[in-house]
């Protein structure tokens, strides 16, 4: 039973191709990376599989379940979660609220039980909280757990975006260029999470990433992309040394 | 029916140019300018000041109406606006509101000024001609010449002057504009004072129809429908949105019911929302994350 | 200085974060509780004022200090509930049924002004609440044989389980609770799913909806929410001035809802209580000052100057309001004398446009 297949994806904007014809398949519980060149469609990619975009063709099937027509929020409930490669962060609350949104999805409360915070409301948020320490634990963002977003460094947003993500118990994780930014240690923190991620939480990871240290470390298989084509696919090492993914990023010798 | 166009066409100029200048205002700065009636209002009492109070010709009223409230609007940016320079829309929208109210209540306590309403005199005050079955009222056909030269003054400006391209920068996004050499904040001013000179046109020309009085500007909260009609941000969509939502005041007065006619433009406005909010000449744009 | 230690899940729940809240709000309602006892009738009459505007006030706040919309055309809730109140009223309908009707119909109707909001922002969405206010005064107005057109509605006074709630005290009180419960009701939403929700979508709403928060279902909820608690704010406004017209509920008087919550502080549910009692106290500041100024500057656009000013400097020097201005004060108490000047400097920054928000 395939977890998470794309066939055929394509969207254009008016003119302008972005994405055409790209078809892979994600087995559960793999890291699988998608790189290229900037401009390659990658993000456009992750939009088209939240349902911010509406493809102009193909399909998205996530556990046997065709993705079309929904609005973005359905994605989450089905279990998608995704970061953003420029931190969409909920700047004027705290980390923990910003946690605590993530997981909206799993809420069983109503408006009008919630206007008179009856005692399932109550018991309903402490054990969301209690979820969510889980998360602060796991990336180690207990101290910054009630300051304001808008006052923190960069580094510390983007692991911030990775919990929110978290938070949200996904079955398929979305990272789109989680390292982009961040210092070499930053990034080595990520790589241990990332892998954590899929040893012990049993998530999905399917990754836009730019920095091939990372992407070798990690990933199980990649995806290389340019123009909105698929040009390569297979393991990090074989997709390095594939020689159109080099012609891509360095060019043709002369 | 012809006449009632004409009628139409005659007080859409004048909501055209009303939007007009917020419409200058919205490109350049994203600020939505609600003191924009006010400002009319403001540029009509400076008209009616160097018409009656001062003696002066027709021509010199209008140059002296449009340079003064130039000299405001640009005060007005300079004082109020530039220190909420990058925060949210909304809050800018309060305080030009409130630029609105001060403008109102001020306008009451200048001697000679005050609470009363007057009439402006013109040139052209109540010749009318005959065209085929259309009788033309010297003031309407006045109003839309004039207009029409105004516009076709600006649209030469925004295309062919460094000032003007420089004032399309900066709307898109200033940060950029600034790194770009140009220098946003006499930029903005300076638009703010084209914006307050137009509105002062504008008010010259409504005067004779609405008498000159502090509470003249109310109309210009007709002009917002008109430039959403048209698409915010377009300056063609703002002049054909005045006289699309005139054209609609006016046939709305003669064949609808009671109150109608007040209402019309707003009417039209939420269907304009409803269906295709960016207007006619507006583009729509979406955040790419 | 204090110092909070946390120590379970519990504690980030609570209603009061300290027992000092504890103390000082408890002796805030003593003291209203006791002012009928206290305070001469004219201070009475102004606190039925500052509750009923609070509630509005409360109402605006959620649309647009937690949920990031923005509506120019609340006086149009006030409206609907004020005459949703005088008509059941005069059909014989008891008070704590004709209530719960103007609170829910006003819900009804701002829910379907929420339906536009889904698509339209910024200064659309204001032009669009603009429009509906301008309509619904209209509608109100010609609708004679309904709502008696430009002539008004006559109220009697509120009949509670057979008694009369007239006279200062009664009222006083009908107000303040209904206020309280207002206050308590919308903290408890803000501690909870949906209260969060709605924070989301103002700060953004892709990722919001990303999160799996609907956003149609959550924009329309904070519509008819605002609009519900407006609406319980007109029903009391009704009874409390007696005669409604429609020319009470223009686009001026939006304006002026608008400026309670701007006025004491935007996303803070204090600022609705503070701006409310500023846009109250302002026009007696300013009737009083009227005697010492020369005649042409005490005229009927004193009020309009006065009003302005404050707006504009308020927006420029303390955005955060009244109540972000009493947050700075306590802080530099509480932190005497380490309080730096720029802890709540909001970051300047060049305008970036929100066409792509």
């Amino acid at each position: 039973m395939s977890f998470f297949k794309v066939e055929n994806l394509g969207i254009r904007f008016g003119g302008v191709v972005a994405v055409d014809k790209v078809g892979f398949e994600v087995k559960r519980g793999e890291v699988f990376t998608i790189i290229g060149p900037n401009g390659a469609g990658k993000t456009t990619i992750f939009n088209l599989i939240g349902l911010l975009y509406p493809a102009t063709s193909g399909k998205i099937f996530f556990e046997q379940k065709e993705l079309t027509g929904f609005a973005p929020h359905r994605v989450a409930d089905l279990g998608i979660a995704r970061t953003f490669q420029n931190i969409e962060l909920f700047e004027h609350a705290t980390v923990l609220q910003n946690l605590l949104i993530g997981r909206h999805r799993h809420r069983r409360t109503a408006l009008w039980q919630e206007l008179l915070f009856l005692p399932s409301v109550r018991a309903a948020e402490l054990a969301q909280r209690e979820a969510v320490e889980k998360v602060i634990d796991f990336l180690n963002l207990a101290k910054y757990r009630d300051s304001l977003v808008a006052g923190l460094p960069y580094g510390v947003r983007k692991v911030v975006e990775l919990g929110r993500a978290l938070a949200t118990e996904p079955k398929l994780l979305l990272l789109d260029e989680p390292s982009s930014g961040l210092n070499p240690e930053e990034t080595d923190d990520m790589a241990f999470w990332i892998e954590d991620i899929k040893r012990h939480l049993g998530v999905t990871v399917l990754m836009v990433e730019h920095d091939m240290n990372l992407v070798s470390r990690v990933s199980d298989r990649v995806l290389a992309l340019n123009l909105g084509t698929l040009i390569a696919e297979g393991t990090p090492a074989e997709v390095q040394s594939h020689p159109a993914v080099i012609e891509a990023y360095l060019g043709k010798p002369v | 029916m012809l006449q009632l166009l004409l009628a139409g066409v005659a007080q859409g100029c004048v909501y055209a140019l009303v939007a007009l200048g917020f419409v200058l205002i919205y490109k350049a700065t994203e600020t939505v300018n609600f003191a924009q009636g006010d400002l009319m209002m403001l540029g009509g009492f400076f008209a009616l000041t160097a018409s009656v109070i001062m003696g002066w010709p027709y021509w010199a009223t209008i140059l002296f109406a449009v340079a003064a409230m130039a000299v405001v609007g640009m005060l007005i940016e300079r004082i109020v606006l530039r220190p909420v320079l990058g925060q949210p829309a909304f809050t800018v929208v309060m305080i030009t509101i409130g630029v609105g109210y001060m403008l109102r209540g001020l306008v009451t306590m200048v001697p000679g000024w005050g609470t009363d309403t007057y009439t402006f005199p013109t040139p052209f005050a109540d010749g009318t001609f005959k065209v085929g079955e259309v009788i033309f009222a010297v003031q309407q056909v006045a109003v839309i010449l004039m207009t029409a030269a105004l516009v076709a003054g600006l649209y030469f400006f925004f295309r062919y002057s460094k000032l003007g391209v420089a004032m399309q920068a900066t709307s898109q996004n200033q940060l950029a504009a600034a790194y770009m050499g140009i220098p946003v904040r006499r930029v903005n001013m300076m638009i703010w004072g084209l914006s307050a000179g137009v509105a002062a046109f504008a008010g010259i020309l409504l005067a004779p129809v609405t008498f000159v009085h502090s509470n003249m500007g109310f109309i210009g909260l007709k002009a917002f429908p008109a430039a959403v009609v048209g698409g915010f941000g377009s300056v063609p969509g703002a002049i054909v949105g005045g006289l699309i939502i005139g054209v609609v005041e006016a046939f709305a007065g003669r064949y609808m019911p009671e109150g109608f006619k007040d209402i019309a433009a707003y009417v039209v406005v939420l269907a304009v929302l409803l269906v295709k909010p960016s207007g006619i000449f507006g583009e729509t744009a979406k955040k790419k994350v | 200085m204090r110092f909070l230690f946390k120590t379970d899940y519990a504690q980030d729940l609570r209603l009061f974060k300290h027992s000092g809240q504890v103390f000082w709000y408890g002796l805030l309602m003593l003291f209203l509780l006791a002012a009928p006892y206290i305070a001469g009738e004219y201070l009475m009459s102004q606190l039925q004022f500052i509750c009923i505007y609070s509630i509005v006030g409360l109402g605006l706040m959620l649309l647009v200090g937690f949920t990031g919309q923005i509506s120019l055309g609340h006086a149009a809730f006030l409206a609907i509930g004020a005459y949703t109140e005088g008509l059941l009223q005069a059909k014989g309908v008891p008070f704590f049924i004709s209530l719960p009707c103007a609170a829910l119909f006003s819900a009804a109707i701002g829910w379907v002004l929420g339906l536009p909001a889904l698509r339209l922002k910024g200064i659309y969405l204001a032009i669009a609440t603009i429009a509906f206010n301008v309509i619904i005064e209209e509608v109100i107005t010609r609708w004679e044989g309904l709502t008696g057109g430009n002539s008004g509605l006559h109220l009697k006074p509120v009949e509670l389980f057979g008694m009369k709630v007239d006279g200062d005290q009664s009222f006083y009180y009908l107000c303040l609770g209904l206020t309280v419960l207002s206050i308590l009701a919308l903290m408890n939403l803000l501690r909870s799913p949906t209260g969060r929700a709605f924070v989301a979508i103002r700060d953004s709403e892709i990722s919001a909806s990303c999160m799996g928060v609907n956003l149609a279902t959550y924009k329309t909820m904070s519509f008819a929410l605002s609009a519900a608690l407006t609406g319980i704010a007109g029903a009391l406004y009704a009874h409390k001035v007696t005669f409604i017209s429609p020319e009470q509920f223009t686009l001026i008087a939006s304006i002026e809802l608008v400026t309670i919550v701007i006025l004491g502080g935007v996303g803070f549910l204090h600022g609705a209580v503070l701006g409310a009692a500023f846009l109250i106290v302002l026009p007696q500041l300013i009737s009083l000052a009227k005697d010492y100024l020369p005649s042409n500057v005490a005229g009927s656009g004193l009020q309009a100057v006065v009003f302005g000013l404050v707006l504009i400097v308020f927006i420029i020097f303390e955005p955060l309001g009244l109540y972000g201005r009493w947050l700075k004060i306590r802080t530099w108490f509480e932190l005497f004398p380490f309080y730096r000047r720029g802890m709540f400097r909001r970051q300047k920054s060049y305008m970036k446009s929100e066409r792509l928000r």
